[in-house]
């Protein structure tokens, strides 16, 4: 297949980039631009990403160290440690990790139920398409899809009250609280690891099995021995993808929630728009900053995963 | 029976209806009660199309004046946020492919950053970061498209890359440029045939994820249709779930079309 080896064609030609540069090439009598100039080209996009991402970023982890008036200070960091907010570290890390296991389990038995069919046929582009859009699919319309099934007039809420007897809120309202976060936020889990995960499960080489076959394996061996293994670094970090896909979610939460701030993500709005409170604004800074080390530590284990997976993929 | 089903290492017909069935019936629910709940007449059980009538009667454009705002600013922003991503993205990831190489990883790099550093982290920074945009560009909506140029750009990234990986772009420009083309041309006539899938995907990702955005905008005060989807579901919640529909199926057909024509997918197993 043309297409597949062009990678490989095209990344080998770049290699020799600097030497053979189109510039200098016969056909312009132009001469070519030798150093900074060069990088000229690269400058708007430069410019507008350490606007709007660097800078930003770097506000965010910082604000968290200085006082309203600007002098250096460990207070606002130091109350991450407070046990309130510790509380709600805790509460965002049982949501993350309950939906990443489960959507990760979920997601992945999607994916093997995928297996064997074609990757262009109706039935994979489909659920590719659903997935994508269920993925993306947070915020304020999931809450509506939520409260429109399982919230207190719910559809299921008022079929299982009429035809069972049986009152989903009969521990509280467990919907707009934590539990609630837990149930909603796998429905844009699961599509996200049927997405990820999919690549890694057609990887598997059909000779493997035959392999095992004819070694004497059967189906439990071939899975146990040889698929699981080999697609454990890939399912992991796929999981530490959904984890940090829960952490940073916000706006299902602010949708749904209606008391108080259980979660990191809605403890910063609250931080951030209490203006009443002095020096708030710079609580939020921590808290951001305590939300990056969590996430660039999971991201870091993901990329290191996928390196890892994609070595026996090519 | 094929081999594969044989030897155990893909699933039977019947093993596979049976997961995806359960799993996608499940999955079906909230959409259907939430098609169900525009048709729901009060909370007596009785159902009526008033909800979905009223939307296009005479007082409509004036009931829904702000939702209707919204919705204009949201695609708005998705333009602008498209032309973010084709005037900033674009040139600038075709010209480190061709011309510096070694900058390729510092890139990826880049556009991976948003990721990890999420929306609600990144608005702490940027409410300062507004403050300066306001007094330069004035607090018209589109502002926020600069912000929402930094959202997009782990998935419009890696929709333009996978094409630059597909296609020899080296090659082709070179034989371009040795053919007598200079710059724009081949950018016109070479480059920009070859990636319109990926550009193509880029864009339509990039207006799925502007239209859904809420974080950014709810946290700077601005108004877009998540920000008025949430307002309106106070006072009419029905005209909010008829929207968020609408919304949803807009996506769903805009990332149907990135299937069908968009982005071209690694196949490295074929």
């Amino acid at each position: 297949m043309t297409v597949a080896q062009a990678p490989a064609l095209t990344s080998g030609d770049a290699g020799a980039g600097p030497r053979r540069h189109p510039l200098s090439g016969p056909a312009t009598g132009r001469p070519a631009r030798r150093g900074v100039g060069r990088f000229v080209g690269l400058t708007p996009f430069a410019l507008y990403v350490i606007l709007f991402l660097a800078i930003p970023t770097i506000l965010a982890v910082t604000t968290g160290f200085f006082t309203e008036d600007g002098t250096l200070t460990i207070d606002n960091v130091a109350g991450l440690l407070a046990p309130n907010v510790l509380a709600t570290f805790g509460n965002s890390f049982l949501v993350s990790a309950v939906t990443a296991v489960v959507g990760a389990v979920v997601g992945a038995l999607v994916c093997y139920a995928l297996l064997g069919t074609r990757a262009e046929g109706a039935l994979r582009t489909t659920i590719d398409s659903i997935s994508s859009v269920l993925a993306q699919f947070g915020g304020v319309m999931l809450a509506f899809a939520f409260i429109a099934t399982i919230g207190t007039q719910g559809l299921v809420t008022r079929l299982l009250a009429e035809v069972f007897g049986i009152d989903l809120f009969a521990s509280g309202p467990w919907l707009y609280q934590v539990p609630g976060l837990l149930v909603v936020y796998l429905y844009f889990q699961v599509p996200l690891m049927v997405i990820t995960f999919m690549p890694a499960l057609e990887g598997l080489k059909i000779t493997w099995a035959e392999a095992n076959a004819t070694l004497g394996g059967t189906p439990f061996t071939y899975w146990t021995r040889i698929a699981i293994p080999v697609l454990a670094p890939s399912f992991i970090g796929s999981l530490l993808l959904l984890f940090a896909n829960a952490f940073s979610s916000y706006a299902t939460a602010a949708a749904l929630v209606s008391q108080g701030s259980p979660i990191v993500p809605l403890q910063i709005r609250g931080a951030l728009i209490s203006e009443t409170v002095l020096g708030r604004e710079n609580m939020a800074g921590a808290l951001a900053l305590g939300m990056i080390v969590v996430m660039v530590i999971v991201m870091w284990g993901y990329s290191v995963l996928q390196s890892r997976t994609s070595r026996w993929q090519r | 029976m094929s081999a594969a089903t044989r030897l155990g290492a893909e699933p039977g017909k019947f093993t596979r209806g049976v997961i995806l069935g359960l799993i996608g019936a499940v999955f079906a629910i909230p959409i259907i009660a939430m098609i169900q709940f525009t048709f729901r007449d009060g909370l007596a059980g009785d159902y009526t199309l008033d909800h979905w009538t009223g939307l296009v009667g005479e007082d409509a454009a004036r009931t829904y004046r702000g939702l209707l705002q919204a919705v204009g600013n949201s695609v708005v922003l998705a333009i602008v946020t498209v032309g973010i991503v084709l005037v900033l993205l674009l040139p600038t990831m075709i010209l480190v492919h061709l011309q510096f190489p070694k900058l390729r990883r510092v890139l990826e790099f880049i556009c991976i950053i948003p990721i990890t550093v999420p929306a609600i982290v990144l608005v702490v920074g940027l409410a300062p970061v507004y403050g300066v945009v306001v007094r330069i560009f004035g607090s018209g909506a589109w502002t926020l498209a600069f912000a929402y140029g930094i959202t997009v750009l782990p998935y419009a990234y890696r929709a333009i890359q996978s094409n630059l990986d597909a296609v020899p772009v080296v090659t082709l420009s070179e034989a371009a440029r040795s053919l007598g083309a200079d710059w724009p041309t081949v950018l016109r006539l070479v480059l920009l045939p070859n990636l319109r899938r990926g550009v193509l995907a880029a864009s339509f990702i990039s207006v799925a994820v502007v239209l859904g955005e809420f974080t950014i905008a709810s946290l700077l005060n601005r108004n877009n249709l998540q920000t008025a989807l949430l307002q309106v579901s106070q006072s009419d919640p029905y005209a909010a779930v008829i929207f968020a529909l609408l919304a949803l199926t807009v996506v769903f057909g805009l990332l149907l079309l990135i299937g069908r024509f968009g982005a071209p997918r690694n196949r490295r197993t074929e």
